[in-house]
Parts: structure tokens; C-alpha cells; sequence
């Protein structure tokens, strides 16, 4: 046994105990600021005060960011994959026009909306769809040409479908909404959305 | 800045904003427009008006105890208002509490004047109809601020509580779309449609975002205070609503405002 590897061994030693108040005092304040969250928002109009609780993904993902452990992300994308409703008659092409309007409209969930107003699918807000709309956001990658770029078969389709329904089974802590997973658009809504992405006709891919 | 000016920045903001020009101008993004305009009135912003308006309410005695603001302590002394702002929230001994501008004001409404803070707290914004009388106070406040740099300390242990648990709100992602406010607000040189977003965790990003509120919001009509900008993130966060001047909205106040420290406080703002 050599001194290095007694220093080195008290040192690890050492931090391990320092590393356990500091740990704790760490979980002490997240624990408070979900308290101060609970307690501190309140019902207005559709958003009801119980939408700051959190699912599993949500808290791992605000306490993570984007660095969740490796076995915890692939168990969570695992859970967000078996939660996807594929459409029942297998069919993932709707109306391209419908998910132009929808792809525009940034409305929906919000206290200010009505519990009858249709939500939109915001993809403006964040991505470039359509050369011919160019008020986009760029929270998201180009969509510009999807179809063209990324070809037209199932396959992608597939993957479009997915991806609108639950962006989460393919990146656990995107900063994409899931749109059918949280019912914020129907089967029918996600399926015009797959054709804005991959119909040869779409402005997107003209 | 006399009204003539006003309208005409109003009407000039106005069509900039509208479609139609948003269609002609290509991708300028709405920034660069309001810098442009911004240029044209260097002279005056609307929202000096509010500020009058809050320095009025301050002079003036009201409330059921018939008494001014002037001994109100924000933190540098009964009734120092010169550079407040600029060192807020901070921990406050007499209420035991890190309290940021509006939750002050709050305080020294009810104790100094004798109203109620629950009455003041049900109208905390202003509408088209109604000015808001601690909006106006919290913009004439912090218009005292110009030009001082911001120097917000988080040496008291509960300020640096306030610091952590701010940062953690900050990144807590809830409700139907899973945001937070790092959903918009952490990757630098995005925006949504044509508004850019700053990244609060870069500091010179959080800092021209947060010295430039109090703003007056050409499309409202309106300036607001920093509690409004709040609780409209909030609202396009898809959240419930924060309640005024909690706990929740100081402790992500000292975040931001913390994450701006160094830089010359530059409000009130204008925004489009
Ligand atoms: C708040 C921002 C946001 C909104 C709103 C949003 N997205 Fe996304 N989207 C992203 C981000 C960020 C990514 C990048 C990958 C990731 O983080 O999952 C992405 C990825 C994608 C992808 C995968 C791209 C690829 O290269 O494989 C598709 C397809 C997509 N989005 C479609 C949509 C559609 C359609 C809508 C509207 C219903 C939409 N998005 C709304 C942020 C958003
Ligand atoms: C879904 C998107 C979104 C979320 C989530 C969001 N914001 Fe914002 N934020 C915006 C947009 C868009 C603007 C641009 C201002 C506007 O509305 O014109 C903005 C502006 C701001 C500004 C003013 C910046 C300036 O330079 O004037 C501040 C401060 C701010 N946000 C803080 C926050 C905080 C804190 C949160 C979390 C409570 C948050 N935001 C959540 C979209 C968002």
C-alpha cells in the first residue's frame, strides 16, 4: 500500500460524506419548490390549478434537463413508445389542407382560450413548414421539403405519426408538446398533419 | 414626448405588427423593427406617462390611513427610491420575507396607507378600462433606477434560497405541452414566429430582457409591469395562474433578475 493510494482513498472517502449533505440539501429544495408551485398558482378558466403536477417524465426532465441519466431515458422513451395509439385502420395520411390551418394556428390550453375552442398544433411557432410562410419560429429543426428530403413511404409516415403523438417516445426531454399523448389533437387532426409533412401535393414539399 | 408623437409611434407599431407587413418586410424579425422605432422616439416613451401617474399616487396621501408612500422602505431606507429597483428582491427583516418590487409595494400599502392587500392584489394589471394604482407605483419605482446597474445580492441565506428554488421553477415543466419557461427560454438565437427569445442563461441575454421592464406594449396600449410579463409566459406556458406577488413569481423574479446583475438597469421599456 503506497501513500498515494492512502491519500487517494481518504480523499474519495472525504467527498463521499461531503457529497451526501450537499445531495440532500438538493433534494430539500426540490421538494420546497414543488410545494411553492402547488401552492402558489390557481385555477383560471380551462387551466385548472392541478396542471403544475407533474408526471414521471416531466419531473425527470425538470430536475435532469437534458442530461437524464442513460437507463432512466431509454425506460422512459420505452414507456412514451407503448403509449402511442396507432390509428386502428393503419392508414397515417389525412388532409394536407386541413394540416396547413391546423400547422398555423397557435391557439389552444391556454386561460385565455374556451373549453370549446379547437386547439391548433402551434408547428409554426416552432419549425418552417411551407416555403411560403415565413413568420416561423425555429424552436424546432426545418421541416422545409420533409417528404422530399426524407421520402414519402410508410415507414415515414409512421414515424411522422409518432412523432406528432408523442415526440417524447423519440427524445424523453424534446421540447416538443406530445399532441396526441396529452389530447391536444385527435387521430384525425395528427393524420392531416402527416400529410402537411408528406404529401407530395403539400406546400411543404413544393 | 408630447401626444401628437405617441399616436404616431402607436399607428407606426401598430401596422408593423399587423400581417401585412410582416408579408412586405420579409424576415425582419420584430426586434430589429422595434429598434428602428425605438431610434425615432428616442425622446420619450409612452409609458413616462405611467410613470407620472405612479409618482402621483406615491406624493399623494390615500388609503383608510390618509398617508403617502414616502416612508416606504424598499430595501435602501424609509423612502429611498433612487436605485431601489436595482438591488431587488431582497430579503426584507420586518417581514421575514425575499420580497420583490410589487410584493413591497404590497407591504407598504397595507402598512403605511391601511388597504387591504388582498383589494389591491384583485387588480394587479391594468386594463383598457382601469389603470392598475400598484403598476403605475411599480413603474414610477423602478424608472428611478435608470441607468444603475443592477446589483441584486444573494448573500442572505433566504436570498440564496429564492436564487435556487427560482431556477428550479424556471426549468419545471408541467401542464398539457410539458413547458417551462427553458422550453422557450434556454437555447440562444431562437424564436417563436417572428419573436425572438431571449436566453436567460446567457447573461447578456437575461440582462437586456430583464433591465428593459416595466415596458409599454405598443399592442396593448399599455405598460407593464414585471409581474404581468410573468404571468403572460405563464398563460403561454399553458400553466394555471400564478398568484400576484407570490412566493413562486419573487423566487423566479431573483433568478432573472440575478442572472442580469452588472448591467445598467434600462426600463421603462418599449415593446411591440
Ligand atoms: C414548442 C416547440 C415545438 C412545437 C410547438 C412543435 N415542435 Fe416539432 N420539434 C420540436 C423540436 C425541438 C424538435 C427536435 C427534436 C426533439 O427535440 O424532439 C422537433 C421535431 C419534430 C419532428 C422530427 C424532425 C426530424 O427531423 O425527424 C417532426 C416531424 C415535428 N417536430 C413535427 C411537428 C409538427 C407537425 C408540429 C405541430 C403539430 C410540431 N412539430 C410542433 C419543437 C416543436
Ligand atoms: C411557449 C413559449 C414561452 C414560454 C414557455 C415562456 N415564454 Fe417568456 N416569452 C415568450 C415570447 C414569445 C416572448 C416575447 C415577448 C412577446 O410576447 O412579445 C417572451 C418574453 C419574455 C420576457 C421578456 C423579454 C424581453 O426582452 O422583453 C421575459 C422576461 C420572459 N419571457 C420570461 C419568461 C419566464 C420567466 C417564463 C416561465 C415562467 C417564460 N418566459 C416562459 C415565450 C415564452
Amino acid at each position: 500500500m503506497n501513500a498515494k493510494w492512502i491519500i487517494g482513498t481518504a480523499l474519495t472517502v472525504s467527498l463521499a460524506t461531503l457529497a451526501i449533505p450537499a445531495q440532500a440539501a438538493e433534494s430539500a429544495l426540490d421538494a420546497k419548490t414543488t410545494e411553492i408551485i402547488k401552492r402558489d398558482f390557481r385555477d383560471k378558466g380551462i387551466a385548472r390549478a392541478d396542471r403544475v403536477n407533474q408526471d414521471e417524465l416531466q419531473s425527470a426532465c425538470s430536475k435532469y434537463l437534458d442530461k437524464l441519466p442513460a437507463k432512466l431515458k431509454t425506460r422512459l422513451e420505452a414507456e412514451q413508445v407503448q403509449s402511442i395509439k396507432w390509428p386502428a385502420d393503419g392508414k397515417y395520411m389525412g388532409d394536407w389542407k386541413a394540416g396547413e390551418k391546423l400547422a398555423q394556428s397557435g391557439r389552444g390550453m391556454t386561460w385565455s382560450d374556451k373549453a370549446e375552442d379547437p386547439a391548433g398544433g402551434n408547428c409554426y411557432n416552432c419549425h418552417q413548414l411551407s416555403a411560403r410562410e415565413i413568420a416561423f419560429g425555429t424552436i424546432g429543426p426545418s421541416l422545409l421539403n420533409f417528404g422530399k428530403k426524407r421520402g414519402y413511404g410508410e415507414e415515414m409516415q409512421r414515424y411522422a405519426y409518432g412523432r406528432i403523438y408523442n415526440a417524447k417516445a423519440y427524445q424523453a426531454c424534446a421540447n416538443m408538446p406530445r399532441f396526441g399523448h396529452m389530447g391536444i389533437l385527435s387521430e384525425a387532426q395528427i393524420k392531416d398533419l402527416v400529410a402537411l409533412l408528406l404529401d407530395p401535393e403539400s406546400p411543404v414539399n413544393k | 414626448m408630447n401626444t401628437s408623437n405617441v399616436k404616431k409611434l402607436i399607428l407606426l407599431l401598430a401596422l408593423a405588427t399587423s400581417g401585412a407587413v410582416v408579408a412586405a418586410e420579409g424576415d425582419v424579425s420584430d426586434s430589429d423593427r422595434i429598434a428602428q422605432y425605438r431610434e425615432m422616439i428616442s425622446d420619450g416613451n409612452p409609458a413616462d406617462f405611467d410613470e407620472m401617474r405612479g409618482e402621483e399616487l406615491w406624493k399623494t396621501a390615500g388609503g383608510p390611513k390618509l398617508a403617502t408612500l414616502e416612508k416606504c422602505d424598499l430595501g435602501k431606507g424609509a423612502g429611498v427610491v433612487k436605485g431601489a429597483y436595482a438591488e431587488l428582491p431582497r430579503y426584507f427583516k420586518d417581514t421575514n420575507k425575499v420580497q420583490d418590487l410589487e410584493s413591497r409595494l404590497l407591504t407598504c400599502m397595507s402598512t403605511l396607507q391601511g388597504s387591504s392587500a388582498e383589494a389591491i392584489a384583485a387588480q394587479p394589471f391594468s386594463t383598457e378600462k382601469k389603470p392598475s394604482d400598484i403598476s403605475s407605483l411599480a413603474t414610477y419605482v423602478a424608472g428611478q433606477s435608470k441607468g444603475i446597474k443592477m446589483a441584486v445580492s444573494v448573500k442572505h441565506p433566504r436570498e440564496k434560497e429564492a436564487f435556487e428554488i427560482g431556477k428550479r421553477i424556471f426549468n419545471y415543466r408541467a401542464g398539457p405541452y410539458d413547458f417551462a419557461c427553458s422550453t422557450c427560454h434556454a437555447t440562444s438565437n431562437v424564436r417563436i414566429r417572428m419573436q425572438d427569445l431571449p436566453n436567460f442563461n446567457i447573461r447578456k441575454d437575461a440582462q437586456a430582457a430583464y433591465t428593459s421592464w416595466p415596458a409599454y406594449r405598443v399592442s396593448q396600449g399599455l405598460t407593464r409591469s414585471f409581474q404581468w410579463r410573468l404571468n403572460d409566459c405563464f398563460r403561454q406556458q399553458r400553466f394555471p395562474e400564478p398568484k400576484f406577488a407570490s412566493e413562486a413569481t419573487i423566487d423566479l423574479t431573483m433568478f432573472l433578475a440575478v442572472s442580469a446583475n452588472g448591467a445598467a438597469f434600462a426600463g421603462p421599456g418599449l415593446k411591440r
